[in-house]
């Protein structure tokens, strides 16, 4: 099968308009005789629901949470960008879609990210109708702050909190369908499974996380909006429940997996404070505008630091490292957060990282507080500051923070098209569940964008092309498709609830975790990968050998859905690898160890690998299929980045 | 430091619940509470023992899914924050600690100390919403809001649906929780049109689903994690006798 991304011929500037004109409608009369399987109800997903059920459709909507609302988007701190130009600085679509595909290192389509910026526009307009209390001046206008390195003000927000009013906006929308009896939402259900037939999505499997019922749900569509898969790394931002079934589960019914190696580390997180840890705790990167990083020049210093026999302001500036400020003299402490965080991480690796652990660095507002004052600096971050104390119980007034960087965020998801449809006809991903518009990096607020422009502004169009085409005869739960689906995902549980060994489901994942964060993280090389490969292999043998999985299937089992998804983790990681170990070239938020410049920094290769890697699954203990998505660029100039 | 845990026990919805005991031998004061049960719940599975369920995710305050009632306090005794944000420092070797799950007859027993908080959704279906459909919305800054304005309309939205309100209130009463919904929209010039058919609808659901009512002793204020206000409680009784009174042409019932 070849890839085609079914982008729109023509100017850049016109692709979308064009495109939307080309698509089919569906009648409105008919529109009622069609079902929508939505899985996953963050931004994009109740964003789709809600969109596609007001336009006349079907929808059945699922999520694994106790509530719609408290889907992971809703923790997203800072905000949302939008082409406003508000603030009359320059702002613009082009400008947008510019930093956007600069932000992602040339590996985004340029068709994709231009409609994201053409839509973002309408996303405000959206989220104030529906009454999201965005940030205002004292006219009563939107106010906007700059964000992530962005040199115009786009970024709108409602304090550190813009996530959870986004999502409470769309769930607001979703609440009203769900009372026009538009949308049936399904709460605490987990979707096991995708059904296919004769090659084309029609419905999902799904398993009620009370009662433990398998049952399935038939659709003429099904679109996952199932979020991230950033705790295969065990220890990310991401919340407990985040996993990539979903996802993975597609991929393996034909779906392929674009450039599963992307991942977002941030750099300013909470450290590890023991083998207890169960997650990390991301904190605003605008600390960096005024903190300083730094750790002790020599190891010695540094143990003694550990071990708490001097205190961090005993240490004199000549035996300090300030190594951001060293390494990159221009941007100093303001460098992008993959060069922040590799950076701290080779420090911590050296041996001269800080706090009892030694993983850590310094972050120090000493020179803030003395030039600016407490106030100000409390004015500036005392939210922030107060979420450190807490957290650690050390007071960042009085002596340096202490950071480290830790996964965040995935640009690899399913390989979708220009309409958002994956490879299995009828089956989409929305969000960050897809592979699109980020490239090999992602801006800061530029998430819940995109999640919401899949959700309220290009599905509702796509979806009905297709929807068009295959017309709207209702799809038969009794096709033996279904009845084979749900065998296979109540033998699969069978399977896990039979493993009664001696480790216990946290313990593997806690190893697979360090695994991807050693040899698949921020810095990488064939050596490693290979070794990785062999680890996560064996580990994966071990687990359905040795792993324990209490309880039984009908009830509600908390460790039977982290087993599933554990087991799920386990392939996923090792495709990760193999998407590494396949681009031999540095890019993005990671270093690939071979292709560095003379200084040591990151050097992409854009002759060998400016494709996208899309993955095909080849069946069980099987190495997958690599297909490439040559990106053309006929609007932008690819420039290297330089830092120093 | 070692712990005393007297932990609800309870199968289903429909099992009699019970409180066990069970000793946390290995708590170190840097771990979050939940990442306590945690520890105590790989024991338990090593023994062979049903772990613990409750439920969390985000464990950072904002999703709103833990709810443990600790020592008799929604979200332990430290105030304005969840109880993932509650770390084991709060407590001394030694202590006995009790977790149970909210008690409301609004918020059934799933198992251990998770409960069914469905009603607070279907609160929200009522009409909790900004009847807008996708599409054709005003440029954002055609609505002017007064800074102050949307300033108290986002200290009502920061409200995160945990519970913590009715499970401190003695009449388990969902007041503060319903008054910060339609505060957002009450304040707000978008929530206008729907004003008072909201209020009512709103208000008649949570007495469906079995809340109790207010009688102003305040432990929902003083136990909510985002320290939502009741000058919330306030604005809805007003808007609430005002559409009875006075707007029942507004009104859908």
């Amino acid at each position: 099968m070849t890839l085609d991304a079914k982008i729109p011929e023509g100017p850049l500037a016109d692709k979308w308009s064009k495109h939307k004109f080309n698509l089919k409608l569906v009648n409105p009369v008919n529109k009622r005789k069609y079902t929508i399987i939505v899985v996953g109800t963050g931004l994009a997903g109740a964003s789709a629901a809600a969109s596609l059920a007001e336009l006349g459709y079907n929808v059945k909507a699922f999520c694994f949470q106790d509530s719609p609302r408290r889907a992971h988007s809703i923790a997203a701190q800072g905000g949302i960008n939008a082409a406003k130009n508000y603030q009359n600085d320059g702002d613009s679509i082009q400008r947008l879609f510019y930093d956007t595909i600069k932000g992602g290192d040339y590996r985004s389509r340029e068709g994709n990210v231009y409609r994201l910026a053409q839509v973002s526009v309408d996303i405000i307009d959206q989220c104030v109708a529906q009454g999201v209390p965005f940030a205002r001046e004292y006219g009563g206008l939107l106010d906007n702050r700059s964000f992530g390195g962005a040199q115009v003000s786009r970024t709108f927000y409602a304090r550190g909190q813009t996530g959870q009013q986004l999502l409470l906006g769309a769930y607001s929308a979703l609440n009203r369908q769900i009372h026009t009896g538009k949308v049936t939402m399904y709460n605490r259900h987990e979707m096991m499974d995708v059904v296919t037939i004769d090659g084309q999505a029609k419905g999902i499997v799904t398993r009620d996380l009370v009662t433990g019922k398998i049952e399935s749900h038939a659709g003429h569509a099904v679109l996952l909006c199932t979020g991230g898969y950033g705790n295969v790394f065990y220890l990310s931002t991401n919340a407990m429940g985040c996993n990539v079934t979903a996802a993975w589960k597609a991929h393996k019914r034909g779906a392929y997996f674009g450039n599963p190696c992307f991942t977002q580390i941030h750099p300013t997180c909470i450290p590890v404070t023991g083998d207890h840890q169960s997650k990390l705790t991301l904190m605003s990167e605008s600390l960096r505008n005024d903190g300083r990083v730094w750790v002790p020049k020599t190891k010695e210093l540094a143990a003694k630091l550990r071990t708490g026999e001097i205190k961090p302001y005993d240490l004199k500036e000549e035996d300090r490292d300030y190594f951001l400020e060293r390494k990159y003299p221009s941007f100093g402490n303001l460098v992008p957060r993959d060069v922040a965080s590799r950076n701290a991480k080779e420090i911590v690796d050296d041996g001269r990282g800080v706090g009892r652990s030694g993983i850590a660095v310094f972050l120090d507002f000493a020179d803030a507080i003395n030039r600016l004052g407490e106030d100000i600096v409390r004015a500036k971050y005392g939210n922030l500051f107060d979420m450190y104390q807490q957290i650690t119980d050390e007071n960042p007034y009085k002596q340096p923070m202490r950071i480290y960087p830790a996964v965040h965020y995935t640009m690899g998801g399913l390989w979708v098209d220009y309409n958002l449809m994956t490879t299995v006809p009828g089956l989409y991903a929305l969000g960050e569940a897809n592979f699109s518009d980020h490239g090999a990096n992602r801006l800061g607020a530029s998430a819940l964008m995109q999640g919401l422009a899949d959700g309220y502004f290009v599905i509702p169009y796509t979806l009905g092309d297709y929807l068009a085409t295959i017309g709207p005869k209702a799809v038969d739960i009794n096709h033996p498709a279904f009845a084979e689906t749900e065998r296979e995902v109540k033998d699969r549980i069978k399977q896990l609830l039979s493993l009664k060994g001696t480790k216990t489901v946290d313990e593997y994942h806690r190893e697979l975790g360090l695994i991807m964060w050693e040899y698949c993280g921020m810095a990488r090389s064939e050596e490693g990968l290979t070794k990785a490969k062999g680890l996560i292999s064996a580990l994966r043998k071990d687990f359905w050998r040795n792993a324990f999985v209490s309880g039984v299937n009908e009830e509600f089992n908390q460790k039977l859905e982290k087993a599933g998804r554990v087991a799920d983790f386990l392939e996923l990681g090792e495709l990760m690898v193999d998407d590494a170990l396949d681009r031999k070239e540095s890019c993005g938020g990671h270093l690939r160890l071979e292709s560095q410049t003379e200084e040591g920094e990151a050097k992409r290769n854009d002759e060998k690998y400016s494709y996208v890697a899309a993955w095909e699954y080849k069946g069980d203990n099987q190495p997958e299929t690599l297909h490439k998505e040559k990106l053309v660029f006929e609007n932008v100039t690819l420039s290297q980045r330089s830092y120093k | 430091m070692k712990l005393t845990l007297k932990v609800w026990r309870q199968k289903n919805t429909n099992a009699k619940g019970t409180f066990v005991t069970y000793p946390a031998d290995h708590v170190s004061p840097d771990m979050s509470f939940l990442e306590m049960l945690d520890v105590v719940n790989e024991e338990l599975i090593r023994k062979g023992d049903e772990p613990i369920h409750f439920d969390h995710d985000c464990r950072e305050g904002i999703c709103g899914s833990c709810s443990l009632h600790i020592n008799g306090q929604p979200h332990g005794p430290k105030h304005g924050i969840a109880t993932c944000q509650l770390h084991m420092r709060s407590f001394k070797d030694g202590d006995h600690v009790v977790i149970e799950p909210w008690r409301a007859a609004a918020f059934p027993v799933i198992r251990d100390l998770a409960t069914d908080r469905s009603a607070f959704d279907r609160i929200q279906h009522a009409g909790g919403y900004v009847s807008v459909n996708t599409g054709g919305a005003p440029d954002a800054n055609n609505i002017l809001i007064p800074k102050v304005t949307a300033d108290e309309a986002l200290n009502s939205a920061t409200c995160i649906g945990c519970g913590a309100c009715v499970a401190a209130c003695k009449n388990a009463s969902a007041m503060l929780f319903v008054s910060a919904k339609v505060s957002q929209m009450a304040l707000l010039p978008q929530g206008q049109p729907e004003r008072y058919r909201r209020v009512q609808a709103m208000v008649t659901q949570m007495d469906k689903e079995g809340f109790g009512n207010c009688t102003n002793t305040g432990a929902c204020e003083a136990e909510c994690p985002k320290q939502i206000s009741l000058s919330n409680i306030a604005r809805m009784n007003r808007d609430y006798f005002t559409a009875n009174l006075f707007k029942e042409e507004e009104a859908t019932h």
